[in-house]
C-alpha cells in the first residue's frame, strides 16, 4: 500500500485518496480554434511513462483537497507531493516539493 | 472426487533460432496475442517469413498472469462481434492445434446485486441473443442451481438478485494455449525469439522498415506490436502516442481443493470473479489499481475487498488459504475497448488496449491483426477498433456495459 503525504494532512494510507490521473493538463486556451485531432489529444491522450509521473490525487477521506504528486510508476516511490499552485518539482531534488 | 489431470505436453515445442537480418513481418511480444497473430499470418495468409520477438520469455507476461476466463457476453455490437468470433475459434482450436489445453465450457455467471444491475443484465442478455451470443437471465433460485455453493440468501449485504449466464463461456489452461500456438507457428516456419528486446525502430521517413534490438538490427516489411501493458512505452519509440494508461491488475489463487465450484462467477458490484482451475485452485480476480503502474504487483486493499466479497458470496471459502498473488500490467483505453489496426507510421500496426480482458480475445486478436498486417486493411471485425475513433468520436464505450468493471 502506498503512503502518500497530503500537503495539508501529512502521510496517510493510499486508501484515503482518490486518483485523478495526469497533472498539468491545462484546458485549451482557445478551445474554439482546436481541430478534432487537438480535441482528441486534450480529451483522450495522456502520458503513460515508466518512471517519474506528475499526477493528481485528492484526499477523499481527509481534507478533500486536490494536490499533485510526483511518483515513479516503476518503483511506486512517491518522490514528492505539492500543491496545485506549486510547479512540478525536479525529480533530482524531491525535497523541494514537500515531505518525502 | 478428484481433479482432472493435466494433459501431457509434447517434448518438443519450438526451435530457438538466432534472429535473421530480415523478415516479411516482425511481431513484438510473444504473449498469446503475438503468437496467435503469427499463427494466423502463416495459416490464413501463407506468410511464414515471420519473427516474434519477446523481451522476456515466451508467454511470461500477462499470458501467465490472467484468470483464464473466456466469454463473449459483451453489450455492444462491435464487441460482441469480435469476442464471439474469438469464442468460436476457441471451440475449434484444441482440435486444430492438436493440443488439449483444457478449454472447459463450464459457463459464466454475471451476478446482479442491485435493481440497476438487474436491468443492465437483462438488457445485456437480450442484446447478446440479438447478436447470436448464447445468454440467459437467471432468477436467484436458478443461479443457485447453476452454482450450488453460491449464497443466494436475501440476508446478505448485497443479495444476489439474479444473474446472466452464458453456457458456452468458460476457462482454458493459459500456458498450454500459448505453447499450442507457439508449436504450430514454429512448425510453419515462424521464428520465436526470446530474450530479444525492441529498443527502437528503423524508419525511412514515415515508414517503419525494421526494429533495433539488443540482438541487433532486424529489418521487416511490416511490424506488429502486441505488447499489452508496455504498448505505449514501445510505440513511443516509434514516435506514436497511444491513448492508453497502464495499470496493475492482480489475481490470486488458493491452495488446491476438491472440485466444488462448477462454473465461473463474476460480480461487478461487489467485484470479485472466481473459478476453480482444473487442478483445484480457486482463481480470483478483481479490479485494477486506480493509479498508473508498471510494477507487476497490486495494492493489498484490493485483495481485502475481493476476499470479503468472495467469502460473503461463497461461505464455503471462509477457511481457504491464499497460496499466491501476482500482478500483470494492463493497458486501458478511454472507452475500455481495444485498439487493433494501423498507426500514423506506415507499415506499423498495433494491437493493444485490451485492458483487463485480453485473454478471452486471444484468437480473434491474432486473426484480425494478421489480416490487417497481411492485407494492409482492417478486417470487418476490427475496423471499428481503429485508433482514429478517438478523433472521430465513434467510441465503443464498454465501460459499465462489458459485464465487468475496468
Amino acid at each position: 500500500m502506498l503512503l502518500i503525504a497530503c500537503p495539508w494532512c501529512g502521510p496517510r494510507d493510499e486508501t484515503e485518496y482518490h486518483y485523478g490521473g495526469q497533472a498539468h493538463v491545462p484546458y485549451p486556451e482557445k478551445p474554439a480554434e482546436l481541430d478534432d485531432r487537438q480535441w482528441a489529444e486534450y480529451v483522450f491522450y495522456r502520458d503513460n511513462p515508466k518512471g517519474p509521473f506528475a499526477e493528481r490525487w485528492m484526499h477523499a477521506h481527509g481534507c478533500r483537497r486536490w494536490f499533485n504528486a510526483l511518483r515513479d510508476t516503476a518503483t511506486y516511490e512517491v518522490l514528492a507531493t505539492y500543491r496545485l499552485d506549486e510547479p512540478r518539482p525536479d525529480p533530482a531534488a524531491p525535497a523541494a516539493g514537500g515531505e518525502r | 472426487m478428484t481433479a482432472e489431470p493435466l494433459p501431457e505436453h509434447p517434448d518438443f515445442l519450438w526451435r530457438t533460432p538466432e534472429p535473421r537480418s530480415s523478415y516479411d513481418v516482425v511481431i513484438v511480444g510473444a504473449g498469446g496475442h503475438g503468437l496467435a497473430t503469427a499463427y494466423y499470418l502463416a495459416k490464413n495468409h501463407g506468410i511464414t517469413n515471420v519473427a516474434v520477438l519477446e523481451k522476456g520469455w515466451l508467454a511470461g507476461g500477462n499470458m501467465a498472469r490472467n484468470t483464464t476466463i473466456i466469454r463473449s457476453n459483451y453489450l455492444l455490437d462491435e464487441s460482441a462481434g469480435i469476442y464471439e468470433h474469438a469464442l468460436k475459434l476457441w471451440e475449434r482450436l484444441p482440435e486444430e492445434l492438436d493440443y488439449d489445453f483444457l478449454f472447459s465450457q463450464r459457463g459464466v455467471l454475471n451476478l446482479a446485486h442491485t435493481l440497476q444491475d438487474v436491468r443492465e443484465g437483462v438488457r445485456r442478455a437480450n442484446a447478446n441473443r440479438l447478436n447470436g451470443v448464447d445468454a440467459e437471465w437467471l432468477e436467484p433460485d436458478e443461479v443457485a442451481k447453476v452454482c450450488p455453493i453460491l449464497n443466494v440468501s436475501p440476508h446478505t449485504r448485497y443479495p444476489v438478485l439474479g444473474g446472466t449466464f452464458q453456457p458456452r463461456a468458460g476457462i482454458a489452461k493459459h500456458d498450454h494455449v500459448a505453447w499450442a500456438l507457439a508449436r504450430r507457428a514454429d512448425e510453419m516456419g515462424v521464428d520465436l525469439i526470446q530474450g530479444c528486446e525492441v529498443t527502437g525502430f528503423l524508419k525511412d521517413g514515415d515508414r517503419v522498415v525494421g526494429v533495433e534490438t539488443n540482438l541487433g538490427r532486424i529489418h521487416a516489411g511490416r511490424v506488429g506490436l502486441a505488447a499489452a501493458g508496455h504498448s505505449s512505452v514501445l510505440a513511443e519509440r516509434a514516435g506514436v502516442r497511444l491513448p492508453v494508461q497502464s495499470h496493475p491488475l492482480q489475481a490470486l489463487v488458493s491452495e488446491l481443493h476438491e472440485p466444488v465450484h462448477p462454473t465461473v462467477v463474476m460480480s461487478n458490484h461487489v467485484h470479485v470473479y472466481v473459478s476453480q482451475a482444473h487442478k483445484g485452485e480457486l482463481v480470483m480476480g478483481a479490479g485494477v489499481d486506480t493509479y498508473n503502474g508498471y510494477g507487476q504487483r497490486g495494492s493489498f486493499h484490493v485483495i481485502e475487498h475481493q476476499m470479503a466479497a468472495a467469502v460473503e458470496l461463497f461461505p464455503v471459502f471462509a477457511r481457504a488459504h491464499v497460496l499466491r498473488t501476482w500482478g500483470g500490467i494492463v493497458d486501458v483505453t478511454p472507452d475500455a475497448s481495444p485498439i487493433i489496426g494501423a498507426t500514423p507510421v506506415e507499415n506499423l500496426y498495433v494491437n493493444c488496449g485490451w485492458g483487463t480482458g485480453g485473454f478471452k480475445a486471444t484468437p480473434a486478436a491474432g486473426w484480425t491483426l494478421a489480416h490487417t498486417i497481411a492485407t494492409g486493411e482492417p478486417h470487418p471485425l476490427n475496423a471499428p477498433f481503429a485508433l482514429e475513433r478517438f478523433t472521430t468520436g465513434a467510441l465503443i464505450d464498454e465501460h459499465g456495459a462489458a459485464a465487468v468493471a475496468h
